[in-house]
């Protein structure tokens, strides 16, 4: 009860309200970037029904190409940060497509344990060949999302927020926020009015009947790797751009929460991994603040089991039909 | 209705089709599995505009046939002909952009889809827009979007169904659901449709509309129909050429006529006398 107590006190007490909205918004940030992560899964257990636990990995992959090719970049202002998120994509793209073709494609009629297990053989190749690559050292990522000013006196300034009385909001988390939203409506209008979006909700629904109306699933299939690929590789260069810290497991954790995100919010479906990946983020920033830094994670979990036990397909997931 | 007039292999094709290359030539076809011959010494030869039926008691190898044709099954033995071409070596999808629909037994239309989208996803193959002019909206995507919303109402018409362009196709009623079928099946473009007992669960009167539209369909877009029906009354109304499948061989190929009157066939509905 000692948390509800401080919770009660922290509301009423001076700044307690704008530490809410400041817990609130960075709940929300951190739940977006789960939300992206988590959509890269919902897609592809949606039409490949498969759990792909190499994605957390490429989340790291991500963030390390996107932190070199920021180093090797000497250009000025947003254009360089930028550049880096898009040579991150492109690789990250590749690199899903690639996974897909060698490792998945093969077992496409295997059991779905082998895919499981190969999913996770890949996990750790891209964990160790980061560490061959990249060394086990952490890398400091930079921030990309601040603002250089001079003043009047010639001294720059560098702004990393906005200050709303003693609201402080940091860009890393306007920038986040804006862009979880942002793919969450390229990707439903994607899905919903493109040829390439709607075979592949035909695909998700049933792929035989999709493959004798002529609709190439093979290439379904590679498209959304690609686009989960790529939505890793911004997911990774938005995370390590609030939590800077850069190693070869960068990825597992993240991965794994937005996995417990898109199966919260439905697994297969879109709209479900964006509201799973929310609450998962806002859930676990409450925890840690008004509950415990160190039982933030059972807290997260508890919720999703007992979210589980009452509604086995996750808050927006349909109850599968199976067919006899 | 013209005359069934034979052409070599022991086959028939209604006469307007006598010169022109059939649509579907099937040359011993089969498949076992494991030492079972499912179907075995398949032989038969569909006109361009010919309308015909295979039929056959329970676990004949009707089904079977269908999924060798579209190659759900790979054949053990024998070749498929479509439109000449040896189909050899196509998979499912390749077969179905060569020219062959198929509808289901039970019905698998894409539920949460649009009845439109139903319709539209099927011409995914003759859609040729990039996946970047459709991201960004390009001018390509707007007009084979368009010329696709067109096609799909202009076939959902065929069956009456324009108005229900938008409902979601889980939603449609039982009957609707067997004529979506048809429509998406349409929508491949296809030289050979494939019914799979396109009547079953219907009423008389649905199914005396759906004799009506198989014929329409054919008259309207010039394709050959092949289907399965345990309905007689529909099999005799309208198909041109029967087939009669027992055992995974056929044992009686022919007109209604032919086949309403040959003793092996009423053996293998109702045994031996």
């Amino acid at each position: 009860m000692n948390f509800i107590i401080q919770f009660v006190n922290s509301l009423t007490s001076g700044g307690g309200a704008y530490q809410f909205l400041n817990h609130i918004l960075n709940g929300i940030s951190l739940g977006s970037v789960y939300a992206i992560i988590a959509l890269g899964y919902t897609m592809v257990y949606g039409i490949a029904k498969m759990l792909n636990f190499a994605h957390g990995d490429v989340i790291m992959v991500g963030a390390y190409v996107c932190f070199y090719t920021f180093g090797a970049l000497r250009l000025p202002g947003p254009l360089a940060p930028l550049l880096a998120v898009c040579a991150a994509a492109a690789v990250c793209t590749l690199l899903g497509v690639t996974i897909e073709k060698l490792a998945y494609k093969p077992l496409r009629s295997a059991p779905s344990l082998a895919v499981l297990i190969t999913a996770i053989g890949v996990s750790y190749f891209l964990q160790n060949a980061a560490l061959l690559l990249w060394s086990s050292s952490p890398k400091v990522f930079p921030n990309f999302f601040v603002l250089r000013t001079v003043d009047a006196s010639g001294e720059t300034a560098v702004l990393r927020s906005i200050q709303f009385g003693s609201l402080s909001i940091s860009f890393v988390t306007i920038v986040t926020i804006v862009s979880c939203i942002v793919i969450m409506l390229a990707l439903t209008w994607f899905t919903g009015r493109t040829k390439m979006g709607k075979a592949m909700r035909a695909c998700s629904e049933d792929k035989a009947a999709a493959q004798l109306m002529g609709i190439d699933v093979n290439a379904t299939i590679s498209l959304t790797f690609a686009i989960g690929s790529g939505l890793a590789a911004i997911a990774g260069a938005l995370l390590c751009s609030a939590y800077p810290n850069l190693v070869p497991t960068t990825g597992s954790m993240p991965g794994i929460k937005a996995f417990t995100a898109a199966v919260f919010g439905g697994i297969g479906s879109i709209p479900g991994a964006f509201l799973g990946g929310l609450l998962l983020g806002v859930l676990e920033i409450f925890a840690k603040a008004y509950i415990s830094v160190q039982l933030s994670d059972a807290v997260v979990f508890a919720v999703l089991i007992i979210v589980l036990l009452v509604k086995p397909t996750g808050l927006l997931g349909r109850t599968i039909r199976e067919k006899v | 209705m013209s005359k069934l007039v034979p052409v070599p292999s022991g086959s028939m094709v209604p006469d307007r089709d006598l010169n022109k290359k059939p649509v579907l030539e099937c040359v011993d076809l089969g498949i076992s599995f494991g030492g079972l011959h499912a179907v075995r010494d398949f032989n038969i030869i569909i006109g361009p505009t010919e309308i015909s039926g295979l039929i056959g008691p329970n676990g004949a190898g009707k089904t079977t046939v269908f999924n060798l044709l579209t190659k759900v099954y790979q054949p053990t033995q024998g070749t498929i002909l479509l439109n000449g071409k040896d189909t050899h070596g196509m998979n499912t999808m390749q077969v179905n952009r060569a020219g062959i629909a198929r509808t289901f037994q039970n019905i698998r239309l894409f539920d949460n889809l649009s009845v439109e989208d139903n319709v539209k996803v099927a011409m995914d193959a003759h859609m040729k827009y990039s996946m970047w002019s459709g991201i960004f909206r390009l001018p390509g995507y707007w007009r084979e979007e368009r010329a696709a919303h067109e096609k799909a109402l202009e076939l959902l018409s065929l069956f009456s169904m324009e108005k229900l362009a938008n409902i979601q196709a889980g939603a449609l009623p039982y009957g609707a659901q067997r004529r979506l079928e048809i429509v998406r099946a349409l929508a491949t473009n296809p030289s050979l449709l494939l019914l799979d007992e396109p009547a079953a669960g219907m009423n008389p009167s649905e199914t005396a509309e759906l004799m009506e539209n198989i014929r329409k369909v054919r008259d309207a877009l010039q394709i050959a129909v092949l289907l399965i029906e345990h309905d007689m009354n529909l099999v005799m109304n309208i198909c041109e050429g029967i087939c009669v499948l027992n055992f995974g061989r056929i044992i009686a190929k022919g007109t209604p006529a032919d086949i309403q009157s040959n003793p092996a066939v009423i053996e293998a509905y109702l045994g031996k006398k």
